[in-house]
């Protein structure tokens, strides 16, 4: 499995993460992770750890994700991103929809 | 499984041996078909298609050895499992039978019991290569089939995304041909005013999925940019455009520019895309062009920032732009070849021409392979004069064109915040035939004179401030806090169209609600391009005639005469 979730105790807190390529190729897996819960979480972490790369596929999952989530009111933080991935994030500007660290 | 019966053939010299086999096969619900020597084995084949044959290695006339090579070239690629029988024991031989193109062998004497279950293990493979064929002759039909849509969508596309310039003598630009399905996008259009839009874009995704969002953007690029709309306003109605039709993952990262041959400037707004470079060739600086935004198509219009750069340029200085097929491209390691490397090509380069050439080997040593989602482009900027925008094409005959007749139009705070009303004014004087053949200097002398009433009249700018590259940003940055906070003022706009002897004069009048300026002192300066401020008044003064200022500058007045038309 390359998306593993977790949700917290509370059941408030879904944290997802991704190992690997973030692609294409990720996108009905990362999908399903919140798809399944039968109830909304009231805030999303997305672990990109042991992510290596990330394409534009993904930063369309990631507006997928924050679609679900609300929109302009969900609150989704990106978590451990490596330099490479930051500077997509950058270059893409989703600082401005994600809070990014 | 009960397995659909056969049609199976049986070479053997041996009659007994033969009729033997027949009947054991025969039982086991199989049709059958015999043959006495390799020759007859062959012809049996030829003419009746067994799927399965059984061969006796040593027989007269032809042997099974050669049979089977020959049935095994007549099968083609379809799978006819050849089991040999044989009294051969030793290894040798017995690999001589596979090596011959046979798939298994049966020692004699016969068991019934093996050679049912070898017949079905043969006819499992028999249906399994059956099947790979079967679905890779699908593949490839409807491989076929995506690339003559693709061809029929990209002939399509390239008739709207060409109906532009990229062939004007300032463009160099390179992108795979299919370019278009792996989602980028290149557009660039002449302006009225005689100024060039250009378009690089990066939609989410490969195919034709990535391919659909480029029709309607390029409409409304082509569209705007036509009509003399801004920067600023063609962006929000993309935006609005794409936000309102794609689905919410795929959005489009795009750098637009407006590139003025007049102003000697670029107007840049990045969504998204990797920086871009404006290379000033007499310093050989590069200053980049960053992402400030997000990409088109994410933001509903309400938050959309249209917010724009400008920078100076001179003659011959370039604007290079590229996707991000380019720094995201990864060698076998999963490293990207990233921004340090591409500043590396720039440092190395000599031949401001050569860029493209050396980028493209550089992504091809670095990776080993070119990618075929790379485009770049570069613009340069001329001399105005060595560009001549194609006159635009009417479709109206003319019949109803108003001849005399005069507007006035007052422009308050709120409206100057957020509204050009320039589109609106070029289209109505274009009613006007006489007026069409002129329309470039019609439009680029009423945005001047619109400027100058908002920017130096009612936000009190002072034009001295562009003489250098620094102060050139700091005037636009001025610009957009004063206009944010602008709570009163007017531009007002009179037009009077009256006929003259068969042809017609227009005047056009600009007043604002400014300080004025000092009209003898800036009248009195040569009509010259090289400074970078105060180019608005002389360009005036050139492309109109009898321009005037009067109420100390707050009002300033220009005439447009056509003879009549032919």
């Amino acid at each position: 499995m390359s998306v593993v979730t977790e949700v917290s105790s509370d059941g408030k807190k879904l944290t997802i993460s991704i190992e690997g390529r973030f692609d294409f190729g990720r996108h009905h897996e990362f999908r399903e992770s919140y798809e399944r819960l039968d109830y909304k979480p009231e805030s999303i972490v997305v672990d990109l750890k042991k992510a290596t790369y990330l394409d534009s596929s993904a930063l369309g999952m990631l507006l997928l994700l924050r679609d679900h989530a609300g929109g302009d009111s969900s609150d989704i933080r990106v978590v451990n991103s490596s330099s490479d991935v930051k500077k997509i994030l950058a270059i893409s500007n989703f600082d401005k929809l994600f809070d990014i660290s | 499984m009960q397995l659909e019966p056969l049609t199976i053939l049986i070479a053997e010299d041996s009659a007994a041996d033969r009729m033997l086999l027949s009947s054991i096969v025969r039982r086991q619900g199989h049709e059958v078909l015999t043959a006495a020597n390799g020759a007859e084995a062959v012809e049996a084949f030829r003419q009746q298609r067994p799927q399965l044959v059984l061969m006796d290695a040593m027989m007269p006339v032809m042997d099974g050895f050669e049979a089977a090579r020959q049935i095994k070239a007549l099968a083609g690629e379809t799978l006819v499992p050849i089991i040999f029988l044989t009294s051969l024991t030793e290894s040798e031989a017995l690999a001589r039978c596979l090596e011959a193109g046979g798939d298994d062998f049966l020692a004699k004497p016969y068991n019934q019991v093996i050679l049912a279950a070898k017949i079905k293990a043969m006819d499992r493979l028999r249906r399994l290569q059956a099947t790979v064929l079967k679905q890779r002759d699908q593949i490839a039909r409807h491989h076929d089939y995506l690339l003559n849509e693709q061809r029929v969508a990209k002939a399509v596309f390239d008739k709207v995304a060409h109906s532009g310039c990229l062939n004007a003598p300032n463009i160099r630009y390179l992108q795979s041909p299919y370019a278009l399905f792996n989602g980028d996008l290149l557009l660039a259009a002449f302006t009225p005013a005689g100024d060039m839009h250009v378009l690089l874009g990066d939609f989410t995704g490969h195919g034709l999925p990535a391919a659909v969002g480029a029709m309607p953007l390029a409409e409304v690029f082509y569209g705007m940019t036509a009509k003399g709309y801004g920067l600023s306003e063609t962006l929000r109605e993309m935006n609005a455009k794409l936000k309102r039709i794609l689905p919410v993952d795929m959005f489009c990262c795009a750098t637009l520019l407006c590139l003025s041959f007049q102003r000697r400037s670029v107007e840049v707004w990045n969504g998204g895309m990797p920086d871009g470079y404006l290379h000033n060739i007499a310093s050989g600086e590069r200053t980049p062009l960053t992402a400030r935004h997000l990409p088109l198509g994410v933001l509903n219009p309400q938050t959309f920032d249209d917010r724009t750069e400008v920078f100076p340029m001179a003659v011959g200085d370039r604007v290079f732009l590229l996707s991000d097929g380019v720094i995201d491209t990864c060698d076998a390691k999963e490293q990207l070849f990233g921004v340090e490397r591409l500043q590396q090509v720039f440092a190395a380069n000599r031949q401001p021409d050569q860029l493209f050439e050396e980028i493209e080997q550089a992504l091809q040593d670095f990776r080993g392979e070119a990618r075929d989602d790379v485009s770049m482009v570069e613009v340069s900027l001329l001399e105005a004069a060595q560009l001549i925008p194609p006159p635009l094409v009417y479709s109206d005959s003319g019949q109803s064109c108003p001849l005399d007749w005069s507007v006035n139009f007052e422009f308050r705070a709120a409206t100057l915040k957020r509204f050009n009303p320039l589109p609106y004014l070029l289209q109505l004087l274009l009613e006007v035939h006489g007026l069409r053949a002129q329309s470039g200097a019609l439009y680029s002398v009423l945005a001047e004179l619109y400027s100058n009433a908002l920017e130096h009249g009612v936000l009190g700018l002072d034009s001295s401030l562009k003489r250098d590259a620094s102060g050139f940003t700091r005037y636009y940055q001025q610009r957009n806090a004063r206009l944010d906070e602008l709570q009163d003022g007017y531009v007002r706009v009179h037009l009077q169209v009256a006929p003259k002897d068969g042809g017609g004069c227009l005047t056009i009048r600009v007043e604002d609600s400014g300080k004025g300026f000092d009209v003898e002192r800036v009248m009195a300066r040569p009509v010259d391009g090289i400074r970078l401020s105060g180019r608005g008044v002389s360009l005036i003064r050139q492309l109109s005639r009898n321009a005037s200022w009067s109420d100390e500058g707050r009002s300033a007045r220009v005439e447009f005469f056509w003879e009549a038309l032919a």
